[in-house]
């Protein structure tokens, strides 16, 4: 029986990119569309009644939400090549650990940022940067956060760097500056097709926030 | 082979009353060690550096943090009465609404039961939005997870004891039979399961510290010390 893939996404979301990469991963092929936020399509209100966000993966007409829970969905069911997630217990463990921690720290940063001025967006840029620096201290010397293999947790956060440069013209600083190893560890990911192919070009990503910004007078 | 498992908590969170669930479901013996939350120890910074939270389990000296992490890890490492489902399917379910209670039922419940005049009416009616939510998701079984417990009713374990502890203190109205028979009667199910009753805190301890919440209303912001 063939699978039948959709993912309703919107080519900017940090979250979308995370998922176009986990299907690049697997070779999953896919029936991608495109959501106008401002006008969200029945499709996905029907497929995302609780949060009606994207990005939403679609497999055999069943509706999987949230960019980890479709990420992890992913790696169980196309299990039999390149795995995300570590298969020893403990790694496991801690791929989730990080991978949430990106979660609850650098979106709230990251929007903290952009939304802010004066003295609130210094504040909010020394905590990306002090969190980035825990990520950075976790990565170490290894060439992914997964060790020798592209994992969970690269996946989690890699997507967040297609926003730097949006954030770096806005907010008149420099992460690579602050945080060179990460910034290596990016490039290092990029080289492979299938995350330079799912990545969002950053200064197309940078024109959406400017339009973001201007339609909402933030 | 000799196995060392610690887990250190605090009794009254209710995410450390959901790793002691998962380790009495998985018939796991631990040692448990208390953390007093007002002056953290010296292990419980050392073995949770990035959040300094309880509770964090110790499984042959090597730390695992965040709850929703450890009942993954409880799951995968002993054999016994499963805690998320098999299907791939069923799993991604369990986690969206893992996940949901976390994100988003923890603060607003939090808050609904807490704030007082037009706050709390806006709070409640936020809190009645998300608990529809969970009442259509129970539909007509008896857990979350069907016939027996699983990953998302250890993880509502807020939702069907303390909530109820605080409204008896705060006289707060946000969970009520009236309002959501399903899941009254799911909560009154889940905390008489002989492994969750063992394991939840007495309720007069839980409302002996509400109460002196109550006294002390610049500790009531929902930042829990715990996750």
């Amino acid at each position: 029986m063939s699978d039948h893939v959709v993912l309703l996404d919107s080519y900017p979301s940090m979250f979308g990119m995370r998922v176009r990469i986990a299907l690049a991963e697997k070779g999953i092929e896919y029936e991608y569309k495109e959501e106008d936020l401002s006008n969200k399509s029945p499709l996905l209100l029907k497929m995302n009644p609780v949060h009606k966000k994207i990005p939403v993966l679609i497999h055999n007409g069943r509706p999987v939400c949230e960019s980890l829970v479709e990420v992890q969905y992913i790696d169980e069911v196309w299990k039999d090549k390149s795995p995300l997630l570590p298969s020893q217990p403990y790694q496991r463990a801690q791929a989730r650990f990080w991978a949430d921690y990106v979660d609850k720290k650098i979106y709230d940063a990251v929007r903290n940022i952009w939304t802010t001025k004066g003295e609130e967006q210094e504040t909010a840029k020394k905590e990306l940067i002090d969190y980035l620096k825990v990520l950075e201290g976790e990565l170490g010397d290894k060439p992914y956060f997964g060790g020798e293999s592209f994992g969970f947790v690269d996946i989690a956060l890699l997507p967040f760097s297609t926003w730097f440069y949006a954030y770096e013209s806005l907010c008149n600083f420099s992460i690579e500056a602050k945080c060179p190893i990460l910034i290596a560890w990016v490039n290092r990911c990029k080289e492979k097709e299938t995350v330079s192919k799912s990545l969002a070009d950053p200064h197309k990503v940078y024109e959406y926030l400017l339009g973001i910004k201007k339609k909402f007078g933030i | 082979m000799g196995e060392e498992v610690k887990l250190i908590g605090a009794r009254g969170s209710p995410f450390n009353c959901r790793v002691e669930i998962a380790l009495k479901l998985k018939g796991v013996e631990y040692e448990f060690i208390e953390e007093d939350l007002a002056n953290k120890s010296p292990l419980l910074l050392k073995y949770n550096p990035v959040h300094k939270k309880i509770p964090v389990l110790l499984h042959n000296g090597k730390p695992i943090a965040e709850s929703l992490v450890i009942l993954e890890y409880v799951d995968q490492t002993w054999e016994g009465a499963s805690i998320l489902p098999q299907h791939p399917y069923e799993r991604a379910m369990a986690r969206f609404w893992a996940k949901f209670i976390d994100d988003k039922c923890m603060s607003a419940l939090w808050n609904a039961c807490w704030s007082k005049g037009k706050e709390q009416e806006k709070a409640i009616e936020e809190a009645n939005e998300l608990l529809k939510l969970l009442e259509n998701e129970l539909k007509d079984k008896k857990f979350f997870g069907g016939d027996n417990i699983g990953l998302v009713d250890i993880v509502a374990d807020f939702i069907a004891y303390w909530v109820g502890a605080i409204q008896e203190v705060t006289g707060a109205e946000v969970l009520t039979k009236e309002k959501f028979p399903k899941l009254f009667e799911w909560a009154r199910e889940f905390i008489n399961c002989s492994i969750v009753k063992e394991k939840l805190p007495p309720r007069d301890h839980l409302t002996g510290f509400f109460r002196i919440k109550l006294e002390a209303p610049d500790t009531l912001k929902y930042n829990p010390q715990v996750r």
